[in-house]
């Protein structure tokens, strides 16, 4: 028989996807510590975790991360402990139990990065657990990879081995014959099959056990080795290992009757087991637990690309069909329209192979939120909901940072002290939401304390005081709320421990921004504060407006549209000191003219000639942008530009389109910076993503 | 025909390395990763063995032992628990529902099969 050892290869392979689930284990272990810390006690709970420490010490046994192991045996047993009710789950054991967790986790980091952590790494953690495991005597062996059978030495020794099976060693499933072969292997075998209680037939009772041997072994092994052979069973049979003497050892007189291995297999339904051919082998593959399987994402990145070539191929076909005037054949329609169909389902597909439940990063949450109120003294709650919607794995990974920050924000900032809510007439324990939801091809995230809400007193005088505002500026309360996205801006009064190290919110839109996202913020003085993220659920595509300006074509995120119009002649106004804006309903809308603002010569500069599309911002104020004609709604794949050129400021992309040329993608949140900039009229200006200029 | 064997462990690397070193011994490998699924899996397959993890949701080792012996198509097909060193009395917990063996963690690929081999040889 081969006995493979693992290569390098297979062993890299099981590595890799020993992290990838000690990724998923961590987080788990974290979200049931969270629910642990929240709702006290609750078996399943510890239970999960205790699963989790043990398959990350069982892994991490087979690649011998030694300390890893020492460190998750204290950490399981303690675990272990509480589950059976021997140790209580009060404040200090839960402290230690989350201490375990960071530690527990940053040696799974240094494992993965190939690190031997120092001798005293969590040591203060590993005491602790080990203070409350007292009366438990500590063994941290650590654990070798494979406990080898005691040497021998290489001399010829003879053994006299007496074996006798009782019933339950059949009804175990072991089976006499494996152990006499195994006991073969070791040397030379002689045996003596003893028949004496075998009953007459009709006595005889299919599960008991009849059969005994006496053996004679020699082979220059030790007796353990022997012990070893019969190590499932010694409580099962009765088993003698005596060494002999040399000189009185057996000569090999007594052949092996043949019928003592046949009928060493004793219950005949046991023999019957193996030799039964499964009828319904075919259905293995179906009724296995292959449910799911793993894919290297670099396939799903190339399958995703690939989908995205047709759907760009498949637009060029479009175009080539109505330029043929194809579409006046009825057949070669219905053709073509199926085929738009299935290649706009095969993306759906493609995307969704990607999609993954928020709940990886929302589950980090709740743990961030105890150590942050821990730390300010501050007794806040974490509501989630929505933890199972879907988005994209690369927005997923890129949410992390921004929520960390909000979250933290909104324990340090938001929540008042209790002190402070109590005279409010609050209860003296803040809450803060987090939820997710869907909203047509966006994820909606909201960030809502119960808090103060934003000092807006504080915020302007602290924006003028930065220069980041004229001091003579008059802004509305929702322009001095988003006075917190601006670059260098740090609401709190002081930098504290916990949040407040130049990391500002405008960090926060910068990342959202570049998931092609949105912030906003809503807050009410005295009952709290709200911030969304809108998210596109995938990075992949977009579904956008063609426009056209001068000879370029542009795309507009098609979400962001409200509506497009030609404007009369009386609805345009010139504003003093430089811009225009359109009358629409009642409402002064700002108009940038895309060609402007792209240096595009040849458009048209007269809305009235052009139209206008209506775009809302992520702050929810609105922008009419000048455009020459609309083209068509249509669904874009999304090339980077950076990967492929350079960042270029107000656009976030750029695509193919059906006529093979390249289109870019307006980065509508960047056009009032653009527009300001290039017709420098930033002085004049109220709205206040121009201040940030 | 090759032997037919159960992997049972909720930890993905273990099945995996379970899997690839009985493959490559011969063996065919199916794979289940709670004591349900397992149970799920034996009611249609035939299998020669069952290699299981103890410590699983939704049913654990032990009682997957239990239920397998308790009757019906596996009661007497050989089970191997997969345990820790430090696992003593699950150890005894595992022999005592019925299991035949026990392979400890964590293990050299030769040190599986040895094991294999003495309840279920290839």
């Amino acid at each position: 028989m081969s006995t493979p050892s693992f290569g390098s290869d297979e062993l890299a392979q099981f590595r890799r996807t020993f992290f990838e689930e000690c990724t998923e284990l961590l987080a788990d272990l974290e979200e049931r510590l969270g629910a642990l810390a929240a709702y006290s006690s609750d078996v399943e709970g510890l239970n999960a975790i205790f699963r989790a420490v043990h398959s990350v010490k069982a892994g991490a046994g087979a690649f011998g991360y030694t300390v890893l192991v020492g460190f998750a045996h204290r950490f399981e047993a303690l675990l272990d402990r509480l589950r059976d009710g021997k140790a209580e789950l009060d404040e200090r054991t839960l402290a230690a139990l989350v201490a375990a967790a960071d530690v527990f986790s940053a040696l799974v980091d240094l494992a993965r990065q190939g690190e031997t952590p120092a001798d005293d790494f969590g040591a203060d953690v590993a005491e602790e657990l080990s203070a409350l495991l007292e009366g438990e005597t500590q063994t941290t062996v650590p654990i070798r990879p494979t406990a080898s059978a005691p040497e021998a030495p290489p001399v010829d020794r003879s053994y006299r081995i007496v074996f006798r099976p009782n019933a339950e060693l059949f009804r175990h499933a072991n089976e006499p014959l494996y152990l006499i072969r195994e006991l073969k292997a070791l040397g030379t075998l002689t045996i003596d099959c003893d028949l004496a209680r075998l009953p007459a037939f009709e006595a005889f009772n299919v599960d008991d056990a009849y059969l005994g041997w006496t053996m004679t072994l020699r082979a220059d092994c030790s007796p353990a080795a022997i012990a070893e052979v019969f190590e499932f069973v010694d409580d099962e049979c009765e088993l003698i290992i005596e060494e002999i003497a040399d000189a009185q050892a057996e000569p090999e007189v007594v052949a092996p009757p043949p019928a003592a291995e046949a009928e060493a297999t004793n219950s005949p339904s046991e023999s019957k087991s193996y030799e039964t051919k499964p009828a319904d082998a075919k259905t293995a593959g179906k009724t296995g637990s292959i449910s799911s399987i793993r894919v290297d994402l670099y396939r799903v990145d190339r399958l995703v690309n690939m989908v995205g070539e047709l759907v760009i191929a498949q637009a060029m076909l479009a175009q080539q069909f109505i330029e043929t005037r194809k579409q006046d054949d009825p057949g070669a329609l219905q053709g073509f329209e199926h085929l738009a169909g299935l290649t706009r389902e095969l993306q759906e597909c493609v995307m969704a192979i990607r999609m993954q439940p928020v709940k990886s990063v929302f589950s980090r949450m709740p743990r961030l939120v105890r150590d942050v109120g821990h730390k300010t003294g501050k007794d806040v709650r974490l509501e989630m909901s929505g933890e199972q919607t879907e988005v994209d794995k690369t927005v997923i990974e890129e949410l992390a940072d921004p929520l960390t920050h909000m979250i933290r924000n909104a324990v340090d900032h938001g929540i008042e002290d209790a002190d402070t809510r109590l005279a409010a007439g609050k209860p003296a324990g803040g809450v803060i939401r987090l939820s997710a939801q869907h909203a047509g091809s966006n994820i909606l995230i909201h960030v809502e304390d119960d808090g103060a809400g934003l000092d807006r007193d504080r915020l302007l005088a602290k924006a003028i005081d930065k220069g980041i505002v004229p001091a003579s500026a008059k802004l509305s309360a929702e322009e001095i709320d988003e006075l917190i996205f601006s670059p260098g801006f740090s609401t709190a009064a002081a930098v504290t421990d916990v949040s407040g190290r130049g990391v500002g919110m405008d960090v926060v839109r910068r990342n959202v921004q570049a998931l092609g996202g949105r912030v906003q913020v809503v807050s009410t003085p005295g009952k709290g504060t709200r911030f969304t993220l809108v998210i596109p659920l995938t990075l992949a595509v977009l579904d956008g407006m063609v426009v056209a300006v001068g000879w370029e074509k542009y795309i507009l995120p098609l979400t962001s549209i409200v509506e497009s119009f030609r404007p009369g002649r009386g609805q345009i106004r010139v504003v003093p000191g430089g811009g225009e804006v359109v009358s629409i309903r009642g409402e002064f809308v700002r108009l940038i003219h895309l060609a402007r603002v792209f240096g595009v010569s040849e458009a048209v500069s007269d809305p009235c000639q052009g139209l206008v599309v209506l775009i809302e911002l992520a702050n929810g104020s609105k922008l009419g942008v000048v455009v020459d004609e609309l083209i068509g709604q249509q669904q874009v794949v999304i090339k980077s530009l950076q990967d492929n050129y350079d960042p270029v400021s107000g656009i976030s992309g750029a695509t193919i389109l059906g006529n093979g040329r390249v289109a870019l993608i307006v980065d509508i949140e960047e056009l009032t910076r653009l527009y300001d900039r290039s017709t420098r009229i930033a002085e004049a200006t109220r709205l206040p993503v121009a201040a940030n200029a | 025909m090759p032997r037919k064997i159960l992997t049972v462990d909720d930890s993905r690397t273990m099945r995996d390395m379970v899997s690839y070193t009985l493959k490559g011994a011969g063996f065919e490998v199916l794979e289940a990763e709670d004591g349900v699924k397992a149970l799920g899996v034996l009611a249609n397959t035939r299998v020669d063995l069952i290699i299981t993890d103890i410590n699983m949701p939704n049913m654990d080792g032990v009682t997957l032992v239990k239920r397998v012996r308790a009757g019906g198509n596996h009661a007497s097909t050989p089970i191997l628990i997969l345990t820790t060193e430090s696992g003593d009395d699950r150890k005894a917990s595992g022999k005592a529902a019925g299991a035949t063996g026990w392979i400890v963690k964590p293990f050299a690929p030769d040190k599986l099969l040895s094991v294999v081999n003495k309840v279920c040889p290839a």
